[in-house]
């Protein structure tokens, strides 16, 4: 069934494709390779190449996903600002990488869901956003590295209306100096 | 007169508020938004509108407004009103008694040389077949919507003894994609007007209490700042842009003070300063949530949410500061104190079972009644003469007004044709 959408999709292409000069002959694969089907053949390629080894402390490590680094958010529960014992294995490797990078700065953005005040929000984010800060210091990094403010409910990163969506809403957001 | 008491219950808002599309600092195309009456009072007063006589384009485009004005409000019920009935006529009486009129508004429009014209009203009591009150108004054609919204205010005072709010304003912000506007409207929703547009969100519109201003706070600075903008001028100024965050500005009585609440501590704590930006000082002191300050309307006390006691709840502390004393008891969550023009009772939103409502406490007696069954309720704000609370909600994902009368029989929404969110409303006091 799905083939027969695919073949369908690529004729489409095609035909759109050859009203204009260069036909690009990397379409039909292109829209292969976006297809589920072809997910697994993919996915192992990925795991076989060697990735070259990287420093922990680096700033490259910041945005490689097998650094705890490049984690960024902390979640958090309805109406509450405390940081749950999940997050503190994120935290004390954001913790020990401002204390070794003592130029590094971060920008700590609180959120909150969409639902009750806004004002209140505003307020409940900031407190979300200082009490990542303070876990932030607490195991090392200085103050002055750090800055947290309070987005309240004005930037969602999810508009469902569901609590999947809301929890993914109440977060504080570990942004670098050049990430915003 | 015997007229029910059900209409000493006012209520009131014929909301078409019109919104705008945006586009940063350019006209915007305007859609209006549509009234839905949802509930009306228990007894709504007979009432017929005549055509005026005299001029009759003029006289028939105030009497459509003051129609719709008195029918939108839930407490009139019309009649139709068999001939046009002038200022100083005599009444059809029998006819209107067999229609079951308990009223009846008649009037003339006589045009003047100067292009003006002069509209002369009675209104008269049908049972009793007798002239209650009479009324003279001089207005240009440009003034019809005004002078119609004055007529019903006029009607409105004399067969309720409370002042309408036919000609006050609203304001509010619409979203539409990434863009914001704060906007006003008259209570009826006609003649609405951008006073900003911005990229960034813009929150909390709060009124001066002579209506010539509006504080509110703006991201525009990529956080929050408070602005005092002056609305004849257009000219603003920032009445609080200190480190961290700056919101939930509130008026004091006298028009002279702003309380804020800023982060420039450490946590959000609540402070004084003057409407210029002047002489700031801290109100109180908490390691909690202090946020959403209201003053009392005698001035002498304020009350705000905060969280000092494991939940969000409402406080009130004096302007002197000291102490606070909790006012919320009932449920873990109740934000956003409003209190009545008369400051004897307080509008706030309560969360129950997950859901947001309006809640009204009576203060002297500490009596709830929550006004709403709706899900997402927030940002109530009193009516000037406080018979209607306004409030934004949202009805399928998508943010509307809405308004209830304090004794929870009324009730409109209202809703735009576009994909817009219009949110934050603030009543307007009266006086303009």
């Amino acid at each position: 069934m799905r083939n027969i959408y695919l073949i369908s999709a690529i004729t489409v292409l095609l035909a759109a494709c050859g009203s204009q000069p260069p036909a690009p002959e990397q379409t039909p694969a292109e829209v292969k390779t976006s297809t589920p089907t072809d997910v697994v053949v993919t996915k192992p390629v990925v795991n076989v190449v060697p990735q070259p080894t990287f420093d922990a402390m680096s700033v490259a490590a910041l945005k490689d996903p097998r650094s705890p680094l490049s984690k960024r958010m902390v979640y958090f529960d309805l109406d509450s600002y405390v940081v749950k014992d999940e997050f503190q294995s994120t935290l004390a490797a954001h913790s020990k990488f401002l204390a070794a990078n003592a130029k590094m700065k971060m920008l700590i953005q609180g959120n909150s869901d969409e639902r009750g005040s806004r004002e209140y929000n505003l307020a409940l984010a900031q407190k979300r956003a200082d009490a990542v800060k303070k876990s932030l210091a607490l195991m090392g990094a200085k103050e002055d590295q750090m800055e947290a403010v309070s987005l309240g409910e004005e930037k969602p990163v999810c508009t469902d209306q569901n609590e999947e969506c809301w929890s993914k809403n109440r977060r504080g957001e570990m942004l670098y100096n050049g990430e915003y | 007169m015997k007229y029910p008491n059900a209409l000493h219950k006012f209520v009131r808002l014929g909301v078409l508020l019109a919104i705008g599309t945006t586009g940063l600092f350019t006209p915007l195309s305007q859609a209006q938004l549509v009234v839905d009456v949802t509930g009306a009072g228990s007894a709504r007063l007979p009432i017929a509108i005549a055509d005026f006589s005299g001029e009759r384009v003029i006289g028939s485009a105030l009497t459509s407004v003051v129609r719709a004005d008195l029918e939108r409000s839930g407490l009139f019920k019309l009649i139709d009103a068999p001939t046009p009935v002038g200022a100083g006529d005599t009444p059809p009486y029998a006819d209107l008694k067999t229609r079951g009129a308990d009223a009846l508004l008649g009037g003339t429009v006589t045009a003047s040389s100067d292009g003006r014209y002069e509209t002369r009203l009675t209104l008269s009591d049908v049972p009793k077949q007798a002239s209650i009150a009479a009324q003279t108004y001089g207005h240009t054609s440009a003034q019809l919507r005004a002078t119609a919204h004055r007529i019903s205010d006029f009607v409105y005072s004399k067969l309720t003894g409370e002042q309408g709010i036919f000609s006050t304003r609203i304001a509010y912000i619409v979203k539409l994609g990434g863009r914001y506007e704060l906007q006003i409207a008259d209570a009826d929703g006609g003649n609405s007007q951008s006073a900003l547009a911005s990229n960034e969100s813009i929150i909390s519109p709060a009124w001066s209490p002579d209506g010539s201003k509006l504080a509110y706070v703006s991201f525009e600075a990529k956080k929050p700042v408070i602005y005092v903008h002056d609305l004849a001028t257009g000219r603003r100024h920032v009445a609080a842009n200190f480190k961290g965050s700056n919101s939930a500005p509130a008026w004091s009585p006298d028009g002279l003070q702003l309380a804020v609440v800023l982060t420039k501590d450490g946590g959000s704590q609540i402070f004084l300063v003057g409407a210029d930006g002047s002489g700031l000082r801290r109100l109180a002191t908490s390691a909690s949530i202090d946020t959403e300050p209201r003053f009392s309307p005698d001035g002498g006390s304020i009350y705000f949410s905060s969280d000092r006691g494991g939940s969000p709840q409402i406080y009130r502390i004096s302007v002197t500061g000291g102490q606070a004393e909790r006012i919320t008891f009932e449920g873990s969550y109740n934000v956003s104190p409003r209190l009545s023009p008369d400051g004897k009772s307080m509008a706030y939103i309560t969360r129950v079972g997950g859901l947001f409502h309006v809640a009204l406490m009576d203060l002297a007696s500490k009596q709830v009644t929550i006004l709403t069954d709706s899900a997402k309720d927030e940002s109530p704000s009193f009516a000037p003469n406080g018979r209607m609370i306004v409030y934004a909600t949202e009805v399928n994902g998508k943010g509307v007004l809405a308004a209830v009368s304090v004794d929870g029989r009324v009730k409109q929404r209202l809703s735009s044709a576009l994909a817009a969110d219009v949110r934050e409303p603030a009543w307007a006091p009266f006086n303009r």
